[in-house]
């Protein structure tokens, strides 16, 4: 199979012909045409947005203003203003932690999370749990290692007040169903948070249809800069939410005592914004979307399948998560008698560049019984031969191990 | 949109790996017969009835743990035994590290310590000392940076395990 995008786009991957690039799940490669878009801006309509009485600032706000109008567009959500500039899924989802959560979860309420979140999912409501006195509630995985919506559930009672999940695990690539597990926390009278950091780079994600209260994603690992992503809500429920962060740009009026707080999305967006980031991410979206992102899908769980039936097929490697047809492009596996860490410093002799370690989600490593895993992930640039390599690696690795037994 | 055709755009395609070197390509030089041979059967692996000092280091980042425990005689080390998990590099530094400190004094274990961590962060002329004896075969890992903290981490415990209790 080949790749979906000409490797040409990406100037990294053009000018490194032999580098086999098999980390997108931590961060992807970035297209010409974002890099080009950031420089066009910063070379042509440069300067503070929202601020100078001037011509030169008010293109400068029109970028950032078309900026959020195509990322809404791209994320299927109607009301743009309800689609807040972040840092990226961590700020977006201890955003929504500490502004809701300050504000909504009291001593004795219930926070539902899963053991496969990733830490930027779970630390910020363990953290409010702790505060607040609420009961935090680990939904676990089933004997196949996965969280189902059963799980959920089965924790989800009348006093849970957020419900905070993954779409797509970082780890394991399983992808859970939003809408139904959306469904059971509102019944509940819950609100749903998803984290959808592996999600949206790699399937359509439609905000409006999703039936989530709040949905995070981060730029940089769906061709954007890194520094920019997005928190999409609700707007009832922004509304009516104190800020995260306070300064310039989020207020109305600044009296001696009291302030009061600008509309949406400023209200949340404290300080000058990451225009250049945001115009990036823009360009982001236009790419994937000429590719289609179910082509990406497809063209990602293609590979994908592709690794874990020849990973899984050879003696001694584990592959940890779903079958191979049911994973989105993450593979993450281990090598008996190979700790992840050496066979990632073998596969990079190899100019092969995967990610080894517990991918922030140490909860579900002490699940697997393993302290860390190698994980292998595909993108749209990624191709069979990516996946050829990495098993011609695997199997140098085995080599190399091997020599000392004999 | 046009596609690369497979495989002629790499030479990482053979089983054999590249020989451009310019990521410290031979790793054979690294995991050598010595280094596999310490991490599948370690030395000193275990724990001692009667510690004076126990300290237990992790890296974050990888999830790897070692315990190094002492038994000492004033300063002298008359015993120690390492635990945990980790990586070849990791665990192979603790086994190595082990073998030299019996019968050795405190000041000058410091000093076999502090020539092995300059040896690891690239300091060439430390990797050439006699004294670290056959921890020299773990000099590769200063080409690699991200695994720098595997190689001391068994050292990190036996340094602060010795100021402890000095």
């Amino acid at each position: 199979m080949t790749s979906l995008a000409p490797r040409s786009d990406f100037p990294l991957l053009a000018g490194d012909p032999d580098l086999v690039y098999l980390d997108s799940a931590a961060t992807s490669q970035k297209p010409l045409a974002v890099l080009d878009a950031m420089r066009e801006f910063q070379s042509r309509d440069y300067a503070n947005p929202h601020r100078g009485a001037y011509e030169l600032s008010v293109r400068a706000t029109q970028r950032y203003h078309d900026a959020r109008a195509r990322l809404a567009r791209f994320f299927g959500v109607a009301d743009a203003d309800a689609c807040i500039f972040t840092r990226g899924t961590t700020e977006s989802l201890n955003l929504v932690a500490t502004a809701w959560g300050r504000a909504n979860v009291r001593s004795g309420d219930e926070i539902v999370v899963t053991r496969a979140e990733h830490h930027a999912n779970f630390v910020p409501w363990q953290q409010l749990a702790l505060a607040t006195g609420a009961r935090f509630r680990i939904a676990e995985p089933g004997p196949d290692g996965l969280v189902h919506p059963d799980a959920l559930r089965a924790l989800i009672t009348s006093r849970t007040r957020v419900v905070a999940f993954h779409h797509v695990s970082n780890v394991l690539g399983d992808t859970l169903p939003v809408r139904e597990i959306a469904d059971l926390a509102h019944d509940a009278g819950a609100i749903a948070v998803c984290d959808g950091a592996q999600a949206a780079p790699h399937l359509p994600v439609r905000f409006d249809e999703l039936g989530v209260d709040f949905y995070a994603a981060s730029g940089h690992k769906m061709c954007g800069p890194m520094g920019i992503g997005v928190l999409l809500g609700r707007r009832p429920l922004l509304e009516v939410m104190p800020p995260y962060m306070m300064g310039g740009d989020m207020i109305e009026f600044v009296h001696d005592e009291t302030s009061s707080w600008n509309t949406l999305p400023h209200k949340f967006e404290a300080g000058t914004p990451n225009v250049t980031g945001a115009v990036g991410l823009a360009a982001a979206a236009d790419y994937l979307d000429a590719l289609g992102m179910r082509a990406v899908q497809t063209h990602e769980r293609s590979l994908a399948r592709t690794a874990h039936e020849r990973l899984a097929a050879l003696d001694g490697i584990t592959v940890h998560g779903p079958g191979p047809t049911e994973r989105s492009g993450v593979v993450s596996f281990t090598v008996n008698d190979i700790h992840p860490h050496d066979l990632a410093t073998i596969l990079d002799a190899r100019h092969i560049c995967i990610r080894a370690g517990h991918h922030c989600a140490q909860p579900l490593m002490r699940r697997l019984g393993v302290a860390a895993t190698a994980r292998a992930s595909f993108y749209v640039y990624n191709d069979e031969a990516d996946v050829d390599a990495l098993l011609a690696g695997v199997h140098a690795a085995r080599e190399l191990f091997g020599h000392a037994t004999v | 949109m046009r596609s690369w055709p497979a495989c002629t755009r790499r030479a990482s395609c053979s089983v054999m790996p590249p020989s451009d070197g310019r990521r410290g390509a031979d790793l054979t030089a690294l995991y050598q017969d010595l280094i596999l041979d310490h991490y599948r059967r370690p030395r000193n692996r275990g724990l001692l009835e009667h510690a004076d000092a126990t300290v237990t280091k992790k890296n974050p980042l990888c999830g790897d743990v070692i315990t190094v425990q002492l038994e000492l005689d004033g300063d002298t080390v008359r015993d120690v035994k390492f635990a945990g998990e980790g990586c070849a590099i990791s665990q192979a530094s603790a086994s190595m590290m082990t073998q030299m400190l019996k019968g050795r004094s405190a000041q000058d274990i410091g000093r076999v310590a502090a020539t092995f961590t300059r040896m690891i962060e690239g300091d060439s002329s430390a990797a050439a000392d006699a004294s670290l004896g056959e921890l020299r075969a773990l000099a590769g890992v200063a080409r690699l940076p991200q695994r720098q903290k595997c190689a001391l981490l068994a050292w990190s415990a036996l340094t602060q395990a010795l100021v402890s209790h000095g």
